[in-house]
């Protein structure tokens, strides 16, 4: 539905973008990521025609984005990154144009709009000037207009920001029943929202594809080790002595408890709780056998779970890695 | 039908911001204004002309105060029509709404036209708050309808032009006040360089004359449409537009 082939912007001699070729399968629903000025709006912006690429070509549902552009905007709806709409008009008025210049058949409209406000939630303010309203309704006029075509891709620069919590949740579920009919690429840097709405994950940095995976395969590819954190009550060095030394385990590091006050645990001379990551090696589960270590030797265990890379992480390291390649 | 459309909306938007009942009330008030002296003016000289058997024959109205009136229509059009156009796309530009609507299946020349048309609409409403005037002299006295046809032709074409280059200055910025300065300052220079013809020499000054965007008005004011005045404006206008749709795509190509 989405195929972009080695896309390359320049604005005057930066690089907006350099060689980013991606493809989105109809029905699927994939998440755009990257740091501030990465280059994600500048590839929506080419996708949706308006902006043309300095060298690449894309094609957005079956058409090309230069040179069958009016056919490939039929078929599109785009939601632009700070949703510039006409603050002069009512919401109505304004979703009934948008339905005219993109082709809603007369006899359908007035009962399309009625649809989309209902799904967008903006039929209570249909008679506001846009200007008088929210930021979030804004942003749900926004969606509106976008959905109004029926559109077999959606491609929308950060839908979900400027919501209140209630609202993320509704766009976000608005947004996952449009998969499998339409194809949907989003921008985003709300990471946890991208495992939960997106097959797939497109993370850019400086201009350039960094990595294109599923959500899980990223968490699990990119770690190298498993990691438990364990809170123990108990003396900090034995503790720490004893957890090294079981099978498999690469490191284990103490966290402060930096919230007791300093009386309270000088008193107990280290018979205190302390928290401890212990990295072992990938694949190696030790849950079973650090919590039979802390009650064999009679420690308290206060808690014991996996601490598994977030997305963040993963993301941070990236674009991290990248930055220092980069350097290098 | 997307030129409707757009048409629909900017037309709705003249209204919506206080652009349309400003340009309207001062038109009205500033033609309403001319006309009133002209008539003035006129009444004291008929009445001259009737106690004073030596002073010419039966004056005539179509020549006193209509032809003086257009003139005067014309050059306060060219004071307010620029600010009729500076928004059409400054505005769009400034609050990238054109990001959305380049996004929407709309060609550039729909675009273009619908928002040229909306402002042709604007015109002709002023137009037709002169001809409010011209209705009630008609009521007085006998005029050249004739004369009046082809002076509003004239104007309509006048107005074509101006808007044309408002709307081509309007592509060019994202600032309204630079779209409406600079399309004033052009169709000023363009209407003050017929006035030092005689001086500019055998060579230059027919060139300075047919650039001249008053000049060409000449005709229609005596009631004899000539082609090549016709011809001047359609293809001052058409050249605008073109210009415009350029300006446009390079927006698409520069971001
Ligand atoms: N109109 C423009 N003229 C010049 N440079 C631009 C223009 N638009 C974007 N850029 C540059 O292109 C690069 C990519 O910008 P882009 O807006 O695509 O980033 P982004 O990933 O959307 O960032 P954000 O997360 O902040 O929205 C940035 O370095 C930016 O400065
Ligand atoms: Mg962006």
């Amino acid at each position: 539905m989405i195929e972009a082939d080695r896309l390359t912007k320049y604005y005057d001699k930066h690089t907006a973008i350099r060689n980013v070729s991606f493809t989105v399968e109809k029905g699927e629903i994939v998440g755009f990521l990257g740091p501030n000025g990465a280059g994600k709006t500048t590839t929506m912006r080419i996708l949706t025609g308006c902006l043309p690429p300095s060298s690449g070509t894309a094609r957005v549902a079956g058409f090309d984005v230069l040179t069958d552009s009016l056919q490939m905007r039929r078929r599109i709806g785009y939601l632009p990154e700070n949703v510039p709409l006409y603050t002069d008009m009512k919401v109505t008025d304004y979703l009934a144009f948008v339905a005219e210049v993109k082709g809603v058949d007369r006899g359908r409209r007035r009962q399309r709009i009625g649809e989309i406000m209902d799904k967008c939630g903006v039929a209570k303010v249909r008679q506001t000037l846009i200007g008088a309203l929210s930021r979030g309704y804004r942003q749900r006029v926004g969606i509106a207009q976008a959905l109004l075509n029926d559109p077999e891709v959606l491609i929308m620069d950060e839908p979900t920001i400027g919501l209140d919590p209630r609202q993320i949740v509704e766009i976000r579920q608005l947004i996952k029943e449009l998969a499998g009919q339409s194809t949907v690429i989003l921008s985003t840097h709300i990471l946890p929202e991208v495992s939960m709405l997106c097959h797939r994950v497109i993370i850019i940095n400086n201009g350039q594809i960094v990595a294109v995976d599923t959500p899980e395969n990223l968490t699990a590819g990119l770690q190298s080790s498993t990691k438990l954190r364990i809170r123990v009550e108990g003396p900090v060095n034995q503790v720490g002595m004893a957890l090294t030394q079981l099978p498999g385990v690469l490191r284990v590091v103490a966290e402060d408890e930096a919230h007791l006050p300093a009386g309270q645990a000088g008193a107990q001379a280290g018979e205190t709780t302390h928290s401890f990551v212990v990295e072992s090696e990938r694949h190696c589960d030790l849950r079973r056998e650090a919590s039979r270590l802390i009650v064999e030797r009679g420690w308290g265990l206060l808690e014991l779970r996996p601490a598994d890379m977030s997305l963040e992480e993963i993301f941070v390291r990236l674009v991290t890695k990248e930055a220092q390649e980069a350097r290098a | 039908m997307n030129i409707l459309a757009i048409f629909k909306r900017e037309w709705r938007a003249y209204f919506a911001s206080p652009i349309a009942y400003v340009v309207l009330t001062i038109f009205a008030l500033i033609s309403g204004y001319f006309f009133y002296s002209l008539l003035a003016f006129f009444s004291l000289s008929s009445l001259q002309a009737t106690t004073n058997p030596g002073f010419g024959q039966g004056l005539n109205a179509s020549e006193w105060i209509v032809r003086p009136l257009f003139r005067d229509i014309a050059i306060t059009m060219l004071l307010l029509m620029p600010a009729a156009t500076m928004r059409l796309f400054s505005e769009e530009k400034k609050t990238g709404t054109i990001e959305l609507l380049f996004s929407y299946p709309i060609r550039d020349w729909e675009l273009l036209l619908g928002k040229f048309l909306a402002a042709l609409a604007l015109y002709s409403a002023m137009l037709g708050i002169s001809l409010l005037d011209i209705a009630m002299l008609g009521s007085l006295v006998t005029l050249e309808w004739g004369l009046i046809l082809s002076g509003y032709l004239g104007l309509l074409l006048l107005g074509m032009a101006f808007l044309g280059l408002g709307i081509l200055a309007s592509s060019l910025t994202e600032n309204q006040v630079v779209a409406a300065v600079g399309a004033f300052g052009v169709l000023l220079l363009l209407w003050v360089i017929g006035w030092s013809t005689e001086a500019a020499g055998p060579t230059l000054g027919p060139i300075l004359s047919h650039l001249s965007i008053i000049n060409h008005y000449d005709s229609f004011a005596k009631g004899t449409i000539e082609s090549r005045d016709v011809v001047f404006y359609l293809n001052f206008t058409l050249l605008c537009l073109f210009l415009t749709l350029r300006s446009l795509e390079s927006k698409r190509w520069r971001g």
